[in-house]
């Protein structure tokens, strides 16, 4: 259903025609009586690789967390790839989508977590051949040739039967990047993936994910404190606060000529 | 129905009579398990090997041998000679139940001192207290608040453990609703009963010891609350 | 002809027979199947517990916890007298298992809960089903977390099976009970009992603290 579709900061951004990956409307999350998310509205393109900002508690992480179904709407809509996610508007009711709609929703979407979330009683390979196996119903031959494929791109080709307690946390994180891409997910969720790293590591991670951005045409929406990764990966960069985007566009605009106040005020304090 | 109600009634006086034995059983049984506990919980953190080596024993002897072998040995054996020792059966009860819930309780306090967290032995040395400053002042306040839930749940372990000495000859709350039994017939009528009995009287100490700590807990001024954790099958 | 003698090792020998075969034939039996009985109900009652509605799991908890929380003697002779055409092994065992089971369950949920829910978020990002999610994932890591606790169990059960004397069952302190009964010696048989208990419970539970160990993941 193309249209034109309008950002929350009313910069218009015509969909050309093409279905966006991801379109949030009027999305609200509320916890408890903090509300996070009030009525956002915003478009990721297929192929975008999206950038999410700004301080804690601005509602980055929710907005992903929302996209995973990790976190239920409170209002609003999402769509992905046109099509709704959880809820969608019917005979002028919004209604609850049914649990085998939302898994077949879900299996187009990775991610990977800041706390990387491995399966601790599973070896590498088998931590990254479960969900193709028992999900996408890949026969065990397939995924494990797949799953030794991508171990090689993620440059850890001899660790497929270690146990992740073996592994250092760069290592770690390399497998949860593996175990997703496994999926061969359309839109791919990296949640602060290096913040839980130590520094020397972070850059072997950011590698990893610079191929991944540079050799497939996933569609990625990114929340980290990385800002030169992010100049390098993304092609929007959306600074949040207070559950609205205060400012948008290219990284290369946003980092080194914000015009909002606020973006002002955090990047001085980031960079 | 009614003849059931009847012989309860007609019951009453020595139901109460076994109540009040479970009752000091439990009580005293407790009392002495957690002096028991403390002493030797306290033992098995000493340096010195000797002292420590005979905490340890005693703890793995009463953890290892059951509380019938326990109250057996007392009530059967001590009075023989050449120890000759003969105790009123009661006596025989507490000193059994205090002496093996002890020997748990000792792992629960060990355990517990060793949890408070390094930092606050450092900071009462760094203040010069002496080590028996140290323990009792600050160390052992701590403490006390994370043992409280294992001791409760050793409690009911121990009041649970009163219902068997009606082998050793003690006329307690076991005693008399197996005499009730027999004199109403209804199985299920004198044992549901008892059930509920116990029942009560485990959640009335229990109660008690979450007033305890939550006591302990307000006095180290945390509020004690759990995070609840996911788990639901959705 | 009464025995004054401090200790007599005759009476030892004597007894030892069917000390030990009371020992296998009702002290491990007992232990070994009650406590297959307890692991086993008790993961299926701490799954069902999580699976039914609120209301539904309140009731079972209720019922589970008044279970845990009376004495097991009472519940033998109960179950004992309900049902005086069954075997009392049968029912000791049985009642040992669902005893116990309750016992089981708790430590089950404490492990379930201890699974990060991070490992929940993974599988959900993977689109597995929550019944794989349980599977594969949430039940082994739980399960290893409760191993230990499951051997402190058996040896707790293990050192229970005297109870079974109130219901008529002769165990291995039972034949000791009635070796002193009729001889009217109890301090051999007594402290043999004692030691029997301690040679088969002690090394175990230097066992199970070793698995403790062992069974860390991290």
């Amino acid at each position: 259903m193309p249209s034109p579709e309008s950002t929350h900061t009313g910069a218009i951004r015509l969909d050309d025609g093409h279905v966006p990956a991801i379109r949030f409307d009027r999305v609200t999350k509320r916890f408890g009586d903090h509300t996070v998310l009030d009525g956002l509205d915003f478009v990721v393109r297929k192929g975008d690789r999206v950038t999410l900002i700004g301080p804690s508690g601005s509602g980055k992480t929710t907005i992903l967390r929302l996209v995973m179904t990790l976190e239920e709407l409170s209002d609003g809509y999402i769509f992905v790839d046109g099509q709704p996610l959880t809820h969608e508007l019917r005979g002028g009711k919004r209604v609850a989508l049914k649990e085998e709609h939302r898994n077949e929703m879900r299996k187009r979407i990775g991610m990977v977590f800041q706390q990387f979330n491995l399966f601790p009683n599973m070896t590498v390979l088998e931590n990254i051949i479960e969900a193709p196996v028992h999900v996408l119903h890949q026969s065990k031959a397939e995924a494990t040739r797949r799953a030794h494929e991508l171990l090689e791109q993620v440059g850890l080709p001899d660790k497929a039967d270690a146990h992740p307690s073996s592994l250092s946390g760069g290592q770690q994180q390399r497998v949860a990047i593996a175990r997703a891409l496994a999926m061969e997910p359309e839109i791919l969720l990296l949640d602060e993936v290096t913040s839980a790293l130590d520094p020397e590591v972070v850059g072997e991670v950011l590698n990893i994910l610079r191929d991944v951005a540079k050799n497939t045409d996933v569609t990625m929406l990114i929340v980290t404190h990385e800002m030169q990764f992010a100049r390098d990966v993304s092609n929007r960069v959306l600074m949040f606060d207070g559950g609205r985007i205060v400012e948008e566009g290219a990284p290369d605009d946003i980092f080194t000529a914000p015009q909002e106040p606020r973006t002002k005020e955090f990047l001085s304090a980031v960079l | 129905m009614s003849d059931n109600l009847d012989a309860l009634s007609r019951a009453l006086p020595r139901l109460l009579d076994g109540l009040l034995i479970t009752l000091e059983l439990s009580a005293g049984g407790a009392l002495l398990a957690f002096v028991v506990a403390v002493g030797l919980g306290l033992m098995a953190r000493l340096d010195n090997i000797l002292l420590r080596g005979i905490a340890r024993t005693v703890i793995e002897f009463f953890r290892g041998t059951s509380l019938l072998v326990q109250l057996f040995f007392l009530f059967f054996v001590l009075p023989l000679p050449p120890m000759n020792i003969e105790l009123p059966a009661v006596v025989v009860g507490v000193l059994g139940l205090g002496l093996n819930y002890g020997a748990y309780g000792a792992e629960v306090v060990r355990g517990s001192i060793n949890a408070v967290p390094a930092g606050q032995w450092e900071a009462a040395t760094a203040l010069s207290l002496s080590p028996a400053q140290r323990l009792r002042r600050v160390i052992f306040p701590q403490a006390w608040a994370l043992m409280i839930p294992s001791l409760n749940n050793l409690l009911i372990q121990l009041i649970k453990g009163t219902a068997v000495v009606y082998l050793i000859t003690i006329v307690d709350l076991t005693a008399v609703f197996n005499d009730l039994r027999q004199e109403t017939r209804d199985v299920f009528f004198t044992y549901s009963l008892a059930l509920v009995v116990y029942f009560a009287i485990a959640y009335a100490f229990s109660g008690l010891m979450t007033l305890l700590e939550r006591r302990a807990k307000h006095r180290l001024g945390q509020s004690g609350r759990a995070v609840g954790a996911r788990g639901a099958i959705a | 002809m009464i025995d004054n003698s401090p200790w007599n090792w005759d009476h030892v020998w004597a007894a030892l027979p069917d000390m030990l075969r009371t020992f296998v034939t009702v002290t491990l039996l007992v232990t070994i199947i009650g406590s297959v009985i307890a692991a086993v109900l008790g993961l299926l009652l701490e799954l069902l517990r999580r699976s039914v509605p609120r209301p539904v799991a309140g009731v079972l908890t209720f019922v589970m916890n008044f279970i845990r929380m009376t004495p097991l003697v009472v519940q033998l002779l109960f179950i004992y007298f309900a049902f005086t055409s069954i075997d009392p092994l049968i029912i000791g065992i049985v009642v040992f298992g669902v005893h116990y089971a309750t016992f089981m369950a708790e430590v089950y949920r404490a492990g379930i809960d201890s699974v990060p829910p991070g490992q929940w978020e993974a599988s959900t990002a993977l689109s597995m089903s929550p019944g794989r999610t349980w599977a594969a994932v949430i039940v082994p890591q739980a399960v290893r977390a409760t191993a230990p606790a499951l051997g402190n169990y058996v040896i707790s059960m293990f050192k229970e099976t005297p109870f079974l004397a109130t219901i008529a069952v002769i165990d291995m302190l039972g034949a000791a009970q009635a070796y002193g009964g009729s001889h009217f010696r109890y301090i051999e048989v007594i402290t043999v009992a004692g030691v029997l208990f301690l040679i088969a419970s002690y090394p175990t539970s230097l066992l199970v603290n070793r698995l403790e160990k062992r069974l860390a993941f991290a």
